[in-house]
């Protein structure tokens, strides 16, 4: 294989694929195999050689396309015709009518439209649209094109200066410059130089780094060598969680498919690069994602964090200079490198350029996952992407960051989506979660839930985040049983503090969020609780109330 | 190749020290004191017990002045109302998270915590104390590890592993619910590897390993890492 051959493979495909009129691409990610995906793509199957169309019509499995509530989906091109919880009796009507007679059936498709006209595709741009499972489409789609304009027309030295031009900040979280950790780690010495990819999503109801494996796994591997070229690594680790057995699997087949099309191996594309690419499983601690819990995981320790410096850029992986990504990142490294940094700095806002996925859930009319460009208010995301509350409820907070994300009350959704401002209102922009409360929901106890979790997923190395967080969930224990006391919100205030300002890693770091969001958004709420032993939801002394009914 | 110097600013005093000198130790070297309770020298500094914590100057975050290497032109603050609080409250979260009570432990008068409660005026707990009921192990011929008075400062693990070189203890478990056990969490007297050479009980910090029948403050040498390594280089 040279450079050259992929473009053959691109053209061959693109040959191979416009010989069919119709294209039904059924989805068949880990959102819609439990409603029966891979029974509908069968059924489609069956259904297209009934009608005597298969030769016209090419039924393929693809990844999510962010409608996950309404699974399995299935898009019929061209015109991207999106049908909704498909069954597999309705498959049959669906390419008669379609297919066969040229009529769509409007009743069965998807109906709101602002899910997708406010959301802006880079990252997913190929989710829903090519095969995962299958190189050639993501090469149809100018997949790997990026790789060979790095390594035929580029320096290192050049593709960091473009990513630095991007403006694209991590999306791990911490939205660290991504040029400036590359340069960085060009810069190190030492060698062999590593690079982890992170896809250790632990949060609960975050599954955009999941969904981008099962849907574009390409872009990932690509994303990787294009970062393996800049900053001169050797070898490469894809650590992800044990969890997504379909995004693992879907992985394995990307990283074969790409070995035997030399795109990973000691002589990449014959031209003498060398880069190799193994997968790393976690064993579904949340703590793992941290970049150097991660490092302590691949390299086969106990997943604690250390501290920082030296920083990983110069120490990370076996102490050699490593680069920690997390994959959403990388993955927009392909569009970067092939359309230019001016052209992604035109999205989003000047100090947050780009977009970023979003996991949209709880109280909320249209869940799922969305890409959207980075200064996209909150109320469009939930009112207009989301469509707003279901049941006529109350709209009441947003969580925006995951677990040790910030509960942000009505007065701030028109803030703008970006890091330093999610920051300043006490949330983080954290993996991606945006979780909507409704007026059903204590904050209280949705503080608790979420302390809870951390409590539980504290590594126990440091003192705040172990032991700190051990007594903020004993005093929440005592607030939602009618024990509190109004000292305990002080104590919630000033262990907060410390736990924010002294834990070792970013898990403890953030994971007081919650707490002080809802303190300083909701606090009547618990003054309510003390006070009145009242919980306007209902949610909180529920075994008081039980123990009095008994009497 | 020579090793440069660093000079920098703690307290407001200006201190030069070699390149790569931990705050820590640059501090010591000039006589300024920060509490250490996890740090020993002589291991890997393990930065858990945060009591070490530091300000520097141009950044909002704390750093553990064990982890953490001097850079030309730091300014480090070792002292502040800020870093006094939060000391206390490292000792307060460490007292209520296991049982600690000091009038019947066989470390009293000669444990680094309880010292170090009395110099920061640590006089009352915040926090609901935390009675565990965890497993004492005392199997082996002579040392015994009471986890209810545990502070997790892995002092234990690092010196089994690091000087001792046998490394037959080690965690389990995550968060609050971490422990320390020996070999694949057998009981101690059960173990093949362990030396008896008892550095777990001469670098506790506080009463969780000890020597069966005899005084802490007797078993203690906090100077037994740094000592054997010294005597290892000559």
């Amino acid at each position: 294989m040279k450079p050259a051959d992929i473009q053959k493979i691109a053209e061959h495909e693109v040959d191979f694929q416009r010989a069919y009129k119709h294209r039904i691409n059924v989805c068949t990610s880990s959102g819609c195999v439990p409603f029966g995906a891979l029974k509908v793509l069968k059924a489609f199957e069956e259904a297209v050689k009934e009608f005597g169309v298969e030769k016209e019509c090419k039924v393929a499995r693809t990844g999510c396309v962010g409608t996950c509530s309404v699974g399995p989906a299935v898009i019929i091109e061209p015109g991207d015709y999106l049908y909704q919880s498909v069954t597999p009796e309705k498959v049959r009507e669906i390419v008669r009518d379609h297919i066969v007679l040229g009529l769509p059936m409007k009743e069965n498709l998807y109906s709101n439209e602002a899910f997708f006209t406010k959301q802006q595709r880079i990252v997913l741009k190929n989710a829903g649209k090519i095969d995962p499972h299958r190189v050639e489409d993501y090469i149809a789609m100018g997949g790997y094109s990026a790789l060979v304009k790095c390594i035929t027309r580029m320096t290192p030295q050049g593709v960091i200066e473009e990513v630095k031009d991007s403006g694209l900040r991590g999306r791990g979280g911490a939205g660290f410059p991504t040029g400036q950790k590359w340069s960085l780690v060009a810069r190190a010495h030492g060698s062999p130089k590593y690079i982890v990819a992170n896809l250790d999503e632990g949060d609960p109801g975050v599954f955009a780094n999941r969904t981008l494996a099962e849907a574009d796994p390409h872009s990932i591997i690509e994303g990787m060598v294009i970062a393996a070229y800049a900053v001169g690594a050797e070898k490469g680790y894809i650590y992800i969680r044990a969890e997504y057995p379909l995004a693992i699997q879907t992985l394995k087949l990307a990283l074969e498919q790409a070995r035997v099309l030399t795109l990973l191996g000691d002589n990449i594309l014959e031209t003498g690069l060398k880069f190799n690419i193994e997968l790393r499983f976690g064993a579904g601690a949340f703590v793992a994602g941290e970049e150097t819990a991660i490092l302590a995981s691949v390299e086969g320790r106990r997943a604690n964090p250390r501290p920082r410096p030296p920083y990983p850029a110069n120490s990370g992986l076996w102490g050699k200079p490593t680069l920690i990504q997390n994959v959403e990142t990388l993955a927009n490294i392909p569009n970067i490198v092939h359309y230019g940094g001016e052209w992604f700095a035109k999205y989003g806002t000047p100090r947050c350029t780009g977009t970023k996925c979003f996991s949209l859930t709880g109280k909320i009319n249209n869940p799922g996952l969305i890409e959207v460009p980075m200064g996209i208010t909150l109320r469009e995301v939930v009112f207009d992407i989301g469509g707003g509350i279901p049941d006529g409820r109350k709209f009441k907070a947003v969580l925006v960051g995951g677990p040790s994300g910030g509960c942000l009350p009505e007065t701030l959704l028109d803030l703008p989506i970006d890091y330093e401002a999610l920051t300043r209102v006490g949330a983080i922009m954290g993996s991606g979660g945006i979780v909507v409360i409704d007026d059903q929901s204590c904050m209280v106890d949705t503080a608790k839930f979420f302390t809870d979790f951390c409590v539980e997923e504290s590594c126990g190395r440091c003192n705040p985040c172990r032991a700190g967080l051990a007594r903020v969930k004993e005093i929440f224990d005592g607030i939602t049983k009618g024990e509190g006391k109004m000292e305990d919100i002080t104590t919630l205030e000033k262990s907060s503090g410390y736990i924010k300002e002294a834990s070792l890693c970013g898990l403890g770091q953030t994971a007081p969020n919650p707490v002080v969001t809802t303190l300083r958004y909701f606090r009547e709420e618990y003054v309510e609780h003390v006070v009145e032993k009242k919980c306007r939801a209902g949610r909180c002394f529920k075994n008081l109330n039980s123990e009095a009914n008994k009497q | 190749m020579s090793i440069g110097t660093t000079t920098l600013k703690i307290d407001g005093i200006e201190v030069t020290v070699p390149e790569g000198t931990t705050i820590l130790n640059a501090a010591k070297a000039n006589g300024i004191n920060i509490p250490t309770l996890c740090y020993l020298e002589g291991l890997t500094p393990w930065g858990g017990c945060r009591i070490c914590m530091v300000e520097i100057h141009g950044t909002p975050k704390l750093f553990p002045a064990c982890a953490t290497p001097v850079n030309t032109g730091m300014e480090v603050i070792t002292q502040s109302e800020k870093l006094r609080e939060y000391r206390k409250m490292v000792v307060q979260l460490l007292l209520s998270e296991r049982t600690h009570v000091c009038s019947v432990c066989v470390a009293n008068n000669a444990c680094e915590l309880q010292k170090l409660a009395d110099e920061l005026g640590v006089d009352h707990v915040m926090f609901e104390r935390n009675w565990t009921s965890q497993e004492i192990d005392s199997t082996h011929k002579s040392l015994v590890i009471d986890r209810n008075r545990c502070i997790l400062c892995t002092r234990c693990i690092r010196v089994c592993d690091e000087i001792e070189g046998v490394h037959i203890l080690d965690l389990k478990n995550r968060g609050k619910d971490s422990q320390i056990i020996i070999d694949l969490d057998q009981k101690w007297g059960d173990s093949d590897y362990c030396t008896s050479c008892g550095k777990c009980a001469k670098v506790c910090p506080v009463g969780a390993i000890y020597v069966e029948s005899e005084a802490l403050s007797e078993t203690k040498d906090k100077h037994i890492a740094e000592f054997i390594l010294s005597r290892r280089n000559r």
